[in-house]
């Protein structure tokens, strides 16, 4: 079987299940490569990788059209790449150069795609929680039907403008979906260190907003809950919020693993794997015979080389001149 | 034939609001309070009728949060107006100001456009204290990426209102509460006045003062009396604070050799500050004297009467720092001092003087 092959025979049942594993595997090979690449030093910024957290970002965008818009944090490379961002911008970007999605002047923490509705990503934990609302706000204002995702993590909720933009969107009933990908962690500090034992979930509750919890590492149950928030927001029901408990498999920000270093354990990080939501789904698809060895073995390539062709494109790509360094500070 | 009838300057505001809500269908207001009976000082007074709730929002008390929100919008393609009823609460909104508004069209290279106008009343008087009377312009002025606007006179607070909101730039526009009352004559049609920089708003020999907004009424009063001791003095409104735009008064200075600057905030730091540094690096050779600066002193705005008397500098401030800048005689700086005192009529500090309303 082909990947089109089963993509088009999996359509049929409902749940893109096929489609959504090509996504999460080729965001997991993208970020094991900046993984093994990052040492070389030629990505020049800070890097947040999404590994481990691939079913939250592919199992939402899967629920969403392309004039939808997202907005995403410094952990934004699979948000990006779930919802179309363009992959060589991308790597153009980390590198710094001209043909960054930013033409280098944001790196890693600021992708962005207009043309794939990915309104922008910001670094300041929920600083673009607002904004997303705001495009959710001007959605309205505008009389279409699109709604506007907005990404957070757990820390997020621990940010007053989380509760006034959760406020604003539930009194507008804005089409606005807040995902909370929960994994646990703030750079080193736990969850229970930071909020006292209730469910997150409850928050979004106390604001108004159509709340589901869901296991972030079950892409269907992601997708189904997503396309739930998604049908309500189209139909004008308002906002919701969705909780996706996960886990980052590697350090906070770099390449490498950190449970050896005692804030979190390697036992912690052993039970997660074995709850890859990638493998989890490839076990369920072979089981189910919508994959094969062979279309899995034919996805990899197909990925690996994308991703060494956009690799190729970002380092022969040039800097951006540093004539144009003061330039586009204001619009004209 | 168009017609320009002396109104308020708040009369002004919502001019602007009207024609630039009209105009750009796109545009909305939004504020704590813009759909009070009270309108924000008049500014806002019946828009919501002529407009309806979806262009003219009152909001949750959410400062940060609908700033952020105001930007996503106009990212989108809407042209938000947000007002603060002072400048104290928008402090709140820093976050997204500075790091998401200023910031939005350089980092994506000129894909992202913010034009956004963010308006702030400074508040100033009756024991409105250290945390109602505040006035930061130096201090949004830092950001590249933001434009700060101080207009003075109504006919300006109109058309650079309505200049701010066909910008495609995030616009901090901060309004003199005590500038609401000062009448000018205001052309009824929507004419813009350009955002490029400072205007001369009397031409002097002697020496130059650069102020804004409050303060130019101020200089205009010392300046007044210190014609009548023979000494002639420019006054420069400079109006944009940033971008600052120094040629006009790097001109005024070649003619005069002499500088003030007067601040409506704090002295330390100050636009004062800045136009001082610039001026002594491009024009050094210009100075006959050095140049001096009149700003807020470094403590908080107190609230009681007498105190606030000691707080805020006035016209007499002026006329003693360009007294001794210039070398006039004793008797003569007392002469224009209360020359300058007497323009006040006794009106107690805390109370907008009505002999400055004008017309202008």
């Amino acid at each position: 079987m082909t990947p089109q092959e089963t993509r088009s025979r999996e359509s049929a049942a409902g749940v893109p299940l096929v489609a959504m594993f090509w996504d999460m595997l080729r965001i997991r090979i993208i970020e094991e490569e900046i993984a093994v690449r990052y040492p070389q030093e030629r990505m020049r910024c800070p890097v947040h990788l999404s590994i481990g957290q691939e079913a939250v970002s592919v199992g939402v965008s899967h629920a969403l059209r392309k004039s939808d818009q997202i907005v995403s944090t410094h952990r934004c490379h699979a948000h990006y790449l779930a919802k179309g961002g363009d992959l060589s911008a991308m790597l153009g970007e980390l590198m710094g150069k001209a043909t960054g999605c930013c033409a280098g002047r944001g790196g890693s923490m600021h992708l962005f795609d207009a043309d794939a509705g990915i309104l922008l990503s910001l670094p300041i934990v929920a600083a673009s929680i607002p904004v997303g609302v705001g495009a959710a706000l001007a959605m309205r204002q505008q009389g279409k039907d699109d709604v506007a995702v907005i990404y957070l993590g757990d820390a997020s909720l621990e940010e007053g403008v989380f509760h006034e933009s959760a406020n604003f969107a539930a009194l507008h009933r804005l089409p606005a979906i807040f995902v909370c990908e929960n994994n646990l962690y703030s750079v080193y500090t736990p969850l229970n260190e930071r909020q006292p034992a209730r469910p997150l979930a409850d928050l979004g509750r106390a604001h108004g907003l159509a709340t589901e919890f869901v296991d972030g590492n079950d892409i269907t149950a992601v997708y189904l809950a997503a396309s739930r928030a998604v049908d309500r927001a189209r139909r004008g029901e308002g906002p919701s919020f969705l909780q996706a408990d996960t886990y980052r498999w590697r350090e906070h920000c770099g390449p490498n693993f950190d449970n050896h270093i005692g804030y979190r354990t390697e036992a912690e990080l052993e039970a997660w794997r074995q709850r890859d939501p990638i493998a989890q789904l490839r076990t369920k698809l072979l089981a189910s015979h919508m994959l094969d060895e062979s279309a899995e073995a034919a996805m990899t390539a197909s990925h690996t080389e994308e991703v060494k062709a956009c690799f190729a494109d970002a380092e022969g790509a040039p800097y951006p001149s540093v004539d144009t360094v003061s330039e586009r500070v204001y619009a004209v | 034939m168009p017609s320009s009838p002396v109104i308020t300057a708040s009369e002004a505001i919502r001019h602007a609001l009207e024609i630039g809500l009209e105009e750009h269908p796109d545009a909305y207001l939004i504020g704590e309070g813009v759909t009070d009976p009270s309108g924000i000082f008049g500014t806002t007074k019946g828009l919501l009728q002529r407009f309806g709730p979806s262009r003219v929002m009152d909001m949750p008390v959410s400062e940060n949060g609908l700033t952020g929100i105001v930007i996503g919008s106009a990212l989108m393609g809407q042209r938000p107006i947000m007002t603060h009823q002072r400048v104290d609460f928008a402090l709140l909104c820093l976050e997204q100001l500075f790091n998401t508004a200023a910031k939005c069209h350089y980092v994506t290279n000129g894909h992202h456009r913010v034009p956004l106008t963010v308006r702030m009343v400074i508040g100033r008087g009756w024991g409105q204290g250290p945390q109602h009377s505040q006035s930061l312009e130096a201090m949004f002025a830092y950001f590249p990426g933001l434009k700060v606007v101080m207009p003075t006179t109504p006919d300006r607070f109109k058309g650079m209102l309505l200049s701010s909101i066909d910008d495609d730039n995030p616009i901090i526009f901060l309004e003199h509460r005590w500038l609401h009352y000062v009448t000018g004559s205001v052309p009824t049609e929507g004419t813009r006045v350009p955002l490029d920089g400072p205007r001369v708003a009397r031409e002097g020999s002697d020496v130059t003062i650069v102020a804004s907004s409050y303060m130019v009424l101020e200089a205009l009063r010392a300046a007044d009396a210190l014609a009548r001791v023979g000494r002639e003095c420019e006054v420069i409104d400079l109006q944009i604070i940033r971008p600052l735009v120094i040629a006009p008064v790097a001109k005024s200075l070649a003619k005069t050799g002499r500088l003030l600057t007067c601040d409506t905030g704090w002295r330390t730091l100050g636009i004062g500050s800045e136009i001082v540094s610039r001026l002594c690096e491009s024009a050094w050779g210009a100075f006959r004297c050095a140049p001096v600066r009149i700003g807020l002193p470094d403590h908080p705005t107190p609230s009681s009467l007498p105190l606030a008397q000691a707080f805020y500098p006035d016209s007499t401030s002026i006329v003693a720092a360009i007294g001794n800048m210039t070398e006039l005689s004793p008797a003569k700086i007392a002469e224009a001092t209360s020359i300058a005192a007497a323009a006040r009529q006794g009106v107690p500090i805390d109370k907008p003087d009505p002999a400055f309303k004008g017309p202008l």
